[in-house]
């Protein structure tokens, strides 16, 4: 076990990308202090930024990394990770776990945007709330998500899996509007509440929504009343109205909403 | 052999003993590579930038001592498009697509590219005065006019895009072939190639007329690429060419759909071979994510509603449109395979190098830093084997390259990438290391009478995308594919002289009704229109004497 801790409160934002078991994999103590990361614009090495105790497991996907104190301004924690796990204690900056292939992230605190974006494969899983763009891709991509699973004990913000094409994220809490934007494959699993416009622009893939809705969009046409929905190995209980959308796309995603928690979409009964 | 440089030019000796000397023993040494077609500059390239982040962050350049940073694979910021450009061993390259109004900001960008010389080519096939001036006849008056434009933006040659058919799209329609006539102008697109080429003649600019047929990227296109050429036939005078049409590739489809499309580079490459009034680049398609880009709004209407991706379009006043649509060319899609088979069919069919140049139409068929691979192609009947085997099954059946053994040489392949494209563009200085020339020179790591250059496609890609050495102006600007030097590149432009085109009274009479007109039809003024040469960081005019 590594642990990382900072040495002091950090007021600009810290590109961190070396933190990750891949690039700490095979390196004694003293290679760790020296990987570089960057302050702003002044590029730093790891011993200026962090205090480290421990020492690199062996072998290598057992490396257990543990990052503790206030790190809300350090970015790409875990960027590019296929092995190993991180445990992080406080909260955390954006892009945790990006284009992350595999390996294990538990996060204690709340997170910052971008979790998982790009991920590719592994776990993350955060106890406090997400901020925006889950699993989403870069600016301007189409690849967001292909694999793996993200789970948030608390809320998350918009766009919860922004053109994912593949795997799980789960949200135990509420989230933002637009879940599930411009989907192409995979499931999310929302057991809170969602504050509207689930599944704008989806292609395929499975939105489900367990707490309140407002309104379903109204490209969305209503297929039928499901008792119980199959995520993976795992079973939702409905009953859910299953609607099929974005038919602006020419899209063929499912969107399940529960039937008891929204009685003001009742009124779709009578098209089925 | 030993090849003298002093004072930015290729001399016949110095003094050896005071000169830097380089020992290039071994080595392939070419005059600075010249690309005649290359989106690297402008409105359209920037408003590519702008839609692309996802292009940007995966492909990211740090800065050193000398060069900027830079990021873009497939629109590379201006800084780094000319590193590359300069890496590569090129030394010159052409900004083919400007609307004139956005002239300044092209130019702009253009300053800011460094290393290379550029020109520039405004778009004027759509320009309502050319229309209006064509279809009343009016030849010497629309010379006028385009002279005035060349001097006006500081640019270097006429392009033609979708005639007629850009202008059409700002109501939604297209021209089907050159006899369709444009809407509101009761010209063809026959007439408005016709009429430019005389213009052209008229003018007597270095370069012919640079022509995006229409009908570009739609099936059975080739007869109207063979049409455009056809119809400029009867211009020519001796043995000079007058037409240019650029990314062939794109205009060589058979068929009548998708699912029939075939290539239509055999009968292109005939009528090539049979005809000297006409030059040609490829437009090599190479499998990878790029961006599409160009001034034909209708044509890029189509590739959105292929692809489905985010596009942008764009009218440009009474000039021209553009659109820009992100795209990715796959190997296993059976019409991408074609178009990659088409661009080196051409290449390989067409037997005389001078008359087809290399290129991708960068960034449209796949960013410029692929030069080196599509050489390997050319060079190589085995590079081009390899890439078969994982094509499209269907592509690979109906492909011509198997059947066709022809292997570029080294001769060739400096013909294709510099001395043909210059001899197009009427670049005296450029594309030689004859006595006077521009000493742009690019010196490659391979050894033709050790290699064998045809099996060993690989260390021919390679040496072509490190030069060993890349000379500018006589001053080593990259070593080893890295940047030792950054130098300002000079702007070419053609100065037509706009005084001897006509009478002195027609002069003024034409100059009143531009004048005139540029208050109803544009947002900018007159006089701020024209771009002064001291705008221009290294200015270097070509004076052409119009015809009396």
């Amino acid at each position: 076990m590594i642990i990382l801790s900072p040495r002091y409160s950090f007021k600009v934002p810290i590109y961190a990308e070396c933190l990750s078991p891949d690039v700490f994999a095979g390196k004694s103590l003293e290679e760790v202090l020296l990987l570089q990361a960057w302050e702003g614009n002044k590029q730093r090495v790891l011993k200026d930024l962090f205090s480290i105790e421990g020492e690199v497991d062996n072998p290598p996907d057992k490396i257990t990394m543990q990052i503790g104190g206030d790190i809300r301004k350090v970015r790409m924690i875990g960027a590019r990770m296929s092995f190993g796990s991180m445990i992080i204690e406080g909260d955390v900056g954006v892009h945790l776990g990006w284009m992350m292939k595999g390996g294990e992230i538990l996060a204690k605190g709340n997170v910052d945007s971008w979790v998982g974006c790009m991920m590719e494969g592994g776990r993350i899983e955060v106890a406090g709330s997400a901020g925006d763009y889950v699993g989403a891709p870069y600016r301007g991509s189409t690849q967001g998500m292909k694999d793996g699973i993200v789970v948030i004990h608390g809320d998350a913000g918009n766009e919860v899996g922004c053109y994912m094409r593949g795997g799980l994220i789960v949200i135990d809490g509420k989230v933002g509007e637009f879940a599930g934007i411009s989907m192409r494959d995979g499931t999310i699993l929302i057991r809170g509440d969602c504050e509207g416009r689930a599944g704008a622009g989806m292609f395929d893939g499975k939105i489900i929504i367990c707490g309140h809705v407002a309104s379903i969009l109204p490209t969305f046409t209503i297929d039928d009343i499901r008792p119980t929905v199959k995520i993976n190995d795992e079973k939702a209980v409905g009953p859910f109205y299953r609607f099929t959308g974005d038919i602006t796309e020419n899209g063929k995603g499912k969107l399940f909403v529960a039937k008891d928690k929204n009685p003001q979409l009742s009124f779709y009964e009578k098209y089925l | 052999m030993d090849i003298a440089i002093k004072d930015g030019k290729i001399v016949e000796k110095v003094n050896e003993r005071k000169a830097k000397v380089i020992d290039a023993s071994g080595m392939v040494l070419m005059p600075g590579g010249v690309d005649i077609h290359t989106h690297i500059a402008g409105s359209e390239v920037n408003a590519g930038r702008l839609l692309r982040p996802e292009d940007h962050f995966t492909d990211v350049e740090a800065k050193t001592a000398v060069t900027r940073s830079g990021v873009g694979h497939s629109i590379p910021s201006t800084f780094t498009t000319g590193y590359r450009y300069a890496r590569m061993g090129y030394t010159m390259i052409c900004n083919p697509s400007m609307p004139p109004l956005e002239a300044r900001h092209t130019h702009e960008e253009l300053e800011d590219t460094p290393i290379v010389d550029k020109a520039t080519f405004p778009l004027l096939g759509d320009w309502w005065f050319v229309m209006e001036y064509l279809q009343q006849g009016m030849i010497k008056e629309c010379a006028l006019h385009v002279a005035w434009m060349m001097a006006a933006t500081k640019g270097y040659a006429i392009k033609i895009v979708n005639p007629g058919g850009v202008e059409a799209w700002g109501f939604g329609r297209n021209v089907k072939n050159l006899d369709d006539p444009v809407p509101n102008f009761g010209i063809t697109p026959r007439e408005i190639v016709r009429g430019l080429c005389k213009v052209n003649q008229i003018l007597n600019l270095p370069h012919t007329i640079h022509v995006h047929t229409n009908r570009l990227g739609q099936p059975g296109n080739y007869l109207t690429a063979i049409e455009t050429m056809e119809c400029v036939e009867d211009l020519a005078t001796g043995m000079k060419p007058v037409i240019h049409i650029t990314h062939c590739q794109f205009s060589a489809f058979k068929g009548d759909d998708w699912r029939t499309m075939r290539s239509g580079a055999e009968e292109i490459a005939k009528y090539v071979n049979h005809h000297t009034h006409v030059s040609i680049d490829m437009g090599q398609v190479v499998f990878t994510d790029t961006t599409t880009m160009t001034a034909d709004g209708p044509w890029q209407y189509t590739l959105y509603e292929l692809s489905g991706n985010k596009w942008i379009n764009h009218d440009v006043e009474t000039e021209t449109g553009a659109g820009i649509v992100p795209f990715k060319y796959k190997r296993k899609s059976y019409v991408h395979a074609t178009m990659w088979s088409i661009g080196l069919e051409l290449a390989l069919l067409v037997d005389d190098p001078w008359k087809i140049y290399l290129t991708t139409d960068h960034p449209n068929g796949g960013p410029f830093i692929s030069y080196p691979t599509i050489i390997s192609w050319l060079m190589s009947g085995r590079a081009r084997e390899s890439m078969l085997k994982r094509i499209n099954k269907k592509a690979r059946k109906r492909s011509l390259l198997p059947n066709i053994d022809r292997e570029y040489s080294l001769y060739e392949i400096a013909i294709v990438t510099r001395a043909g494209q210059a001899k197009a563009l009427g670049l005296k200085n450029k594309g030689h290391l004859g006595i006077g020339s521009d000493a742009d020179v690019a010196i490659y790591n391979i050894n033709p009478e050790k290699t064998d250059l045809s099996t060993n496609y690989r260390s021919v890609r390679r040496s072509f995308q490190k030069a060993a050495y890349t000379i500018k102006a006589g001053e080593v600007v990259a070593k080893d594919d890295r940047v030792v030097r950054s130098i300002d590149g000079k702007t070419i432009w053609a100065d037509p002289g706009i005084s001897s085109c006509l009478g002195h009274a027609q002069r003024s009479e034409v100059m009143q009704d531009l004048k005139e007109r540029f208050r109803d039809y544009w947002t900018v003024e007159f006089e701020n229109y024209f771009i002064p040469e001291d705008f221009l960081k290294v200015s270097s005019p070509i004076l052409v004497t119009p015809e009396a």
